[in-house]
């Protein structure tokens, strides 16, 4: 026992004499959260767009004035004839163009019907089809306004609530997705270095040679950064709630005993990834090509999982950052207890235990 | 020029002989290139639909087969009780409820007038405010239906305006995520390979000391790093053009710009990542510092790059903070230059501004290494 203090004590003394890592260890989960917090958000507003007015009479003035008035668009230009449109486009800085057709006014006092075309800049379809969305909320309201002598009939009216987000902040959603690629990020990469560090300089052979047991060796390796991410895990947790006030609805207690079981099975495919690696470069090109991007797009972080291909689902159920998203999603946003994540906590295990049996039974005692 | 020439020789022999690294460099990105495009959509659609139907009424039933109609929603279940369908949603399993009252074609009949309750799971806000959208569409076509068959013919005299909109997807018109995300994805694979790779290679040598062994030989400093960086140059370039051969025959995605544009400006682009790369490479000791500065460099670029989330919907000091970012530009340029064949004067100034940036990594890059420890 006192040999393992003394062999932890050793890989502390590592991590705490090299400033830069740690300054960046401790420096990331913070400036990733502040970044989501204040600056990225898929939330669509301010949008630059053109206008093409064949008619510039009364009516248009007062729509134009009407969009140009909400928050979600900003009237950058106005264009003068159809051809020139590509080439606003091609620049990038427009990302639609509202096309008024010619006499207006005049069509929609005769005919009682006039259009519009929303041209959009649809290489962003996501853009594309929420700008078309908000221009047409603005004109049916403009409408409802025109019509307002006729009443309408037969009415249906939805009344929505939001429930976990009442103010749809985005912010809710990417915290959990923050702290789940950090502490896995942190966790795999580091501890793969580590283990891989002392094979290439040849002081693995060394530790293998000592009276330590090989297991005592990999513990012993693994033990500080669970610490350490724990301290990233508690950075975040405090950082949400007190800048970005996320609520914690369930137990705090639950999900710090969740977020140490997601931190071993990311230590424990830490230290798989160092048994099939030979060098430091090996080992962090895959457990940063390997696991970042997967990561990011297959966990539901960003996008929905439920709109995938059917195989992708498929595959995004093996992502273990997948299942610790749902449970810290569900505890501090929907305020459940375990009886409710049970099953997500399970399939966790289940997958430590699966790397750690693995990473065991790959693991060599001798060096080649 | 000889001396480069066998640099660059040691440097290619290196890499190919490193077994465990060549899938990474080589098979991994354009791998995840062809999955992870796939996943990358914003696309709402499965929405995961469950109804309380408290009325049982053939106007509520019509109601709900106008949602098992649509393609969004997925009309899962079918609860007796608010209590199931709360529950429902806190296990994950539901993430729409519709709920009709009781009375609600009584209502609809006497009052001309009622009520739905919808709830929905908001915690993706984004997503919960296009479902919401879509629940809107849905029930504003049956009002419109409704109208028409139950409106006497006294209603019918005033002649409503209405003000048509045509929307016109220009450059995409079915709206296919892919044409968007694949090149942003190619970007960033280009950027991640060499950017690592660059990053950890000098950090290497000092490391397990061959370094050393360089420094006192009569290689100058510049050639020394021509011949370091330009390997990784090659192999960026490679990967850009099998990226888009993938590009092309898999996911289709038009080509409409000129290619020689968008390999001239990439030929630059990468000169910035190696440049940041050997930079980093010069400022730390041991590959696992190099690493991790890379790392914490790439994950800002990348979520700051406008590819996942717009940049205009950021906050003015954010957007002044991407303008220091090289991802943004080479995002920009492929994207404006492949779907909307945006040309040289069109991407001038994010050509002009990577030019500028190229200079300045690799000078004090090739300024930062010394060849004294």
């Amino acid at each position: 026992m006192k040999r393992f203090i003394g062999f932890v004590k050793k890989e502390f003394y590592h991590i705490f004499r090299d400033r830069r890592s740690l300054f960046i260890l401790f420096g990331m989960p913070i400036a990733q959260i502040l970044l989501f917090g204040f600056a990225i958000t898929n939330e669509i507003n301010n949008v630059d767009i053109a206008i093409l007015d064949h008619s510039k009479d009364a009516t248009t003035k007062e729509i134009i004035n009407k969009i140009s008035a909400s928050k979600y668009f900003s009237i950058k230009q106005m264009v003068e004839r159809e051809s020139d449109i590509a080439s606003v486009f091609q620049k990038g800085h427009v990302k639609a163009v509202l096309n008024f057709e010619k006499d207006f006014s005049k069509n929609l006092i005769k005919d009682h019907k006039a259009t519009i075309q929303i041209i959009t800049d649809a290489t962003d379809p996501n853009t594309a089809n929420t700008i078309s969305n908000f221009v047409n909320a603005i004109l049916q309201q403009y409408q409802k306004q025109l019509n307002k002598d006729i009443t309408i009939v037969y009415q249906i009216v939805p009344e929505t609530r939001m429930v976990y987000n009442p103010e749809l902040k985005s912010v809710y959603m990417f915290v959990p997705g923050v702290m789940t690629i950090i502490l896995m990020l942190v966790s795999a990469m580091m501890t793969s270095i580590s283990i891989t560090r002392e094979k290439e300089l040849g002081t693995m052979e060394i530790l293998l040679v000592s009276p330590l047991k090989p297991f005592q060796v990999i513990i012993g390796k693994v033990f500080p950064y669970i610490f350490l991410s724990i301290i990233n895990a508690v950075v975040i947790v405090v950082l949400s709630i007190f800048i970005f006030k996320m609520p914690v609805q369930g137990s705090l207690f639950l999900l710090a005993l969740e977020s140490i079981l997601f931190i071993i099975s990311a230590l424990a495919l830490g230290i798989l990834i160092s048994t099939i690696s030979a060098t430091q470069q090996t080992a962090m090109m895959i457990s940063l090509m390997g696991l970042m991007l997967p990561v990011i797009l297959l966990s539901g972080f960003i996008f929905p999982i439920s709109s995938m291909p059917i195989p992708l689902q498929v595959i995004s159920n093996i992502i273990p950052a997948k299942w610790f998203i749902i449970i810290i999603k569900g505890i501090m946003l929907k305020g459940v207890g375990i009886q409710f994540i049970w099953k997500e906590t399970l399939i966790l295990l289940g997958m430590t235990i699966f790397f750690i049996g693995l990473s065991v039974k790959k693991y060599k005692i001798r060096l080649e | 020029m000889k001396t480069i020439g066998y640099i660059i020789q040691k440097e290619f022999k290196q890499i190919f002989r490193n077994k465990g690294m060549l899938p990474i460099i080589f098979i991994l990105p354009l791998l995840q290139l062809i999955i992870l495009s796939n996943a990358a959509t914003f696309e709402i659609k499965n929405i995961k639909f469950a109804y309380i139907n408290n009325d049982h009424s053939s106007n509520s039933r019509a109601l709900l087969d106008a949602f098992e109609a649509s393609t969004y929603f997925n009309v899962l279940n079918n609860y007796s009780s608010e209590n199931q369908a709360s529950e429902a949603m806190l296990n994950g399993k539901v993430d729409v409820i519709l709920e009709i009252p009781s009375h609600f074609e009584r209502d609809l009949q006497k009052e001309k007038y009622a009520k739905l309750g919808i709830t929905i799971n908001a915690i993706d806000g984004a997503a919960a405010g296009v479902e919401s959208v879509y629940v809107n569409q849905i029930v504003q076509r049956f009002n419109k239906n409704i109208k028409v068959d139950l409106m006497q013919f006294s209603d019918a005299q005033v002649q409503p305006i209405t003000i048509e909109t045509i929307p016109l997807f220009w450059y995409n018109q079915t709206l296919n995520y892919k044409t968007f995300m694949v090149p942003g994805i190619l970007v960033l694979l280009v950027t991640m390979i060499t950017l690592f790779l660059s990053g950890m290679n000098i950090v290497r040598e000092k490391e397990i000391g061959t370094l050393e062994q360089i420094n006192v030989t009569p290689i100058k400093k510049s050639q020394f790093v021509i011949g370091k960086l330009f390997p990784f140059w090659i192999i960026g370039l490679g990967l850009l053009t099998v990226g888009l051969i993938i590009a092309k025959l898999i996911f289709n995605v038009p080509m409409i710009g000129s290619l020689a544009l968008m390999y001239f400006y990439t030929s630059i682009y990468i000169l910035v990542v190696l440049g940041i790369g050997l930079f980093i490479s010069n400022f730390t000791e041991t590959q696992q510092q190099a690493m991790f500065i890379a790392w914490f460099f790439t994950v800002i670029f990348i979520l700051m790059s406008g590819l996942f989330t717009p940049i205009e919907s950021m906050p003015k000091w954010a957007q002044t903070i991407t303008e220091f970012n090289p991802i943004k530009y080479f995002v920009e340029v492929m994207r404006m230059v492949m779907l909307k064949g945006s040309g040289f004067m069109d991407i001038l100034p994010q050509l002009s501004k990577t030019l500028l940036y190229a200079v300045i990594m690799n000078g004090l890059a090739v300024w930062s290494y010394k060849k004294i420890n």
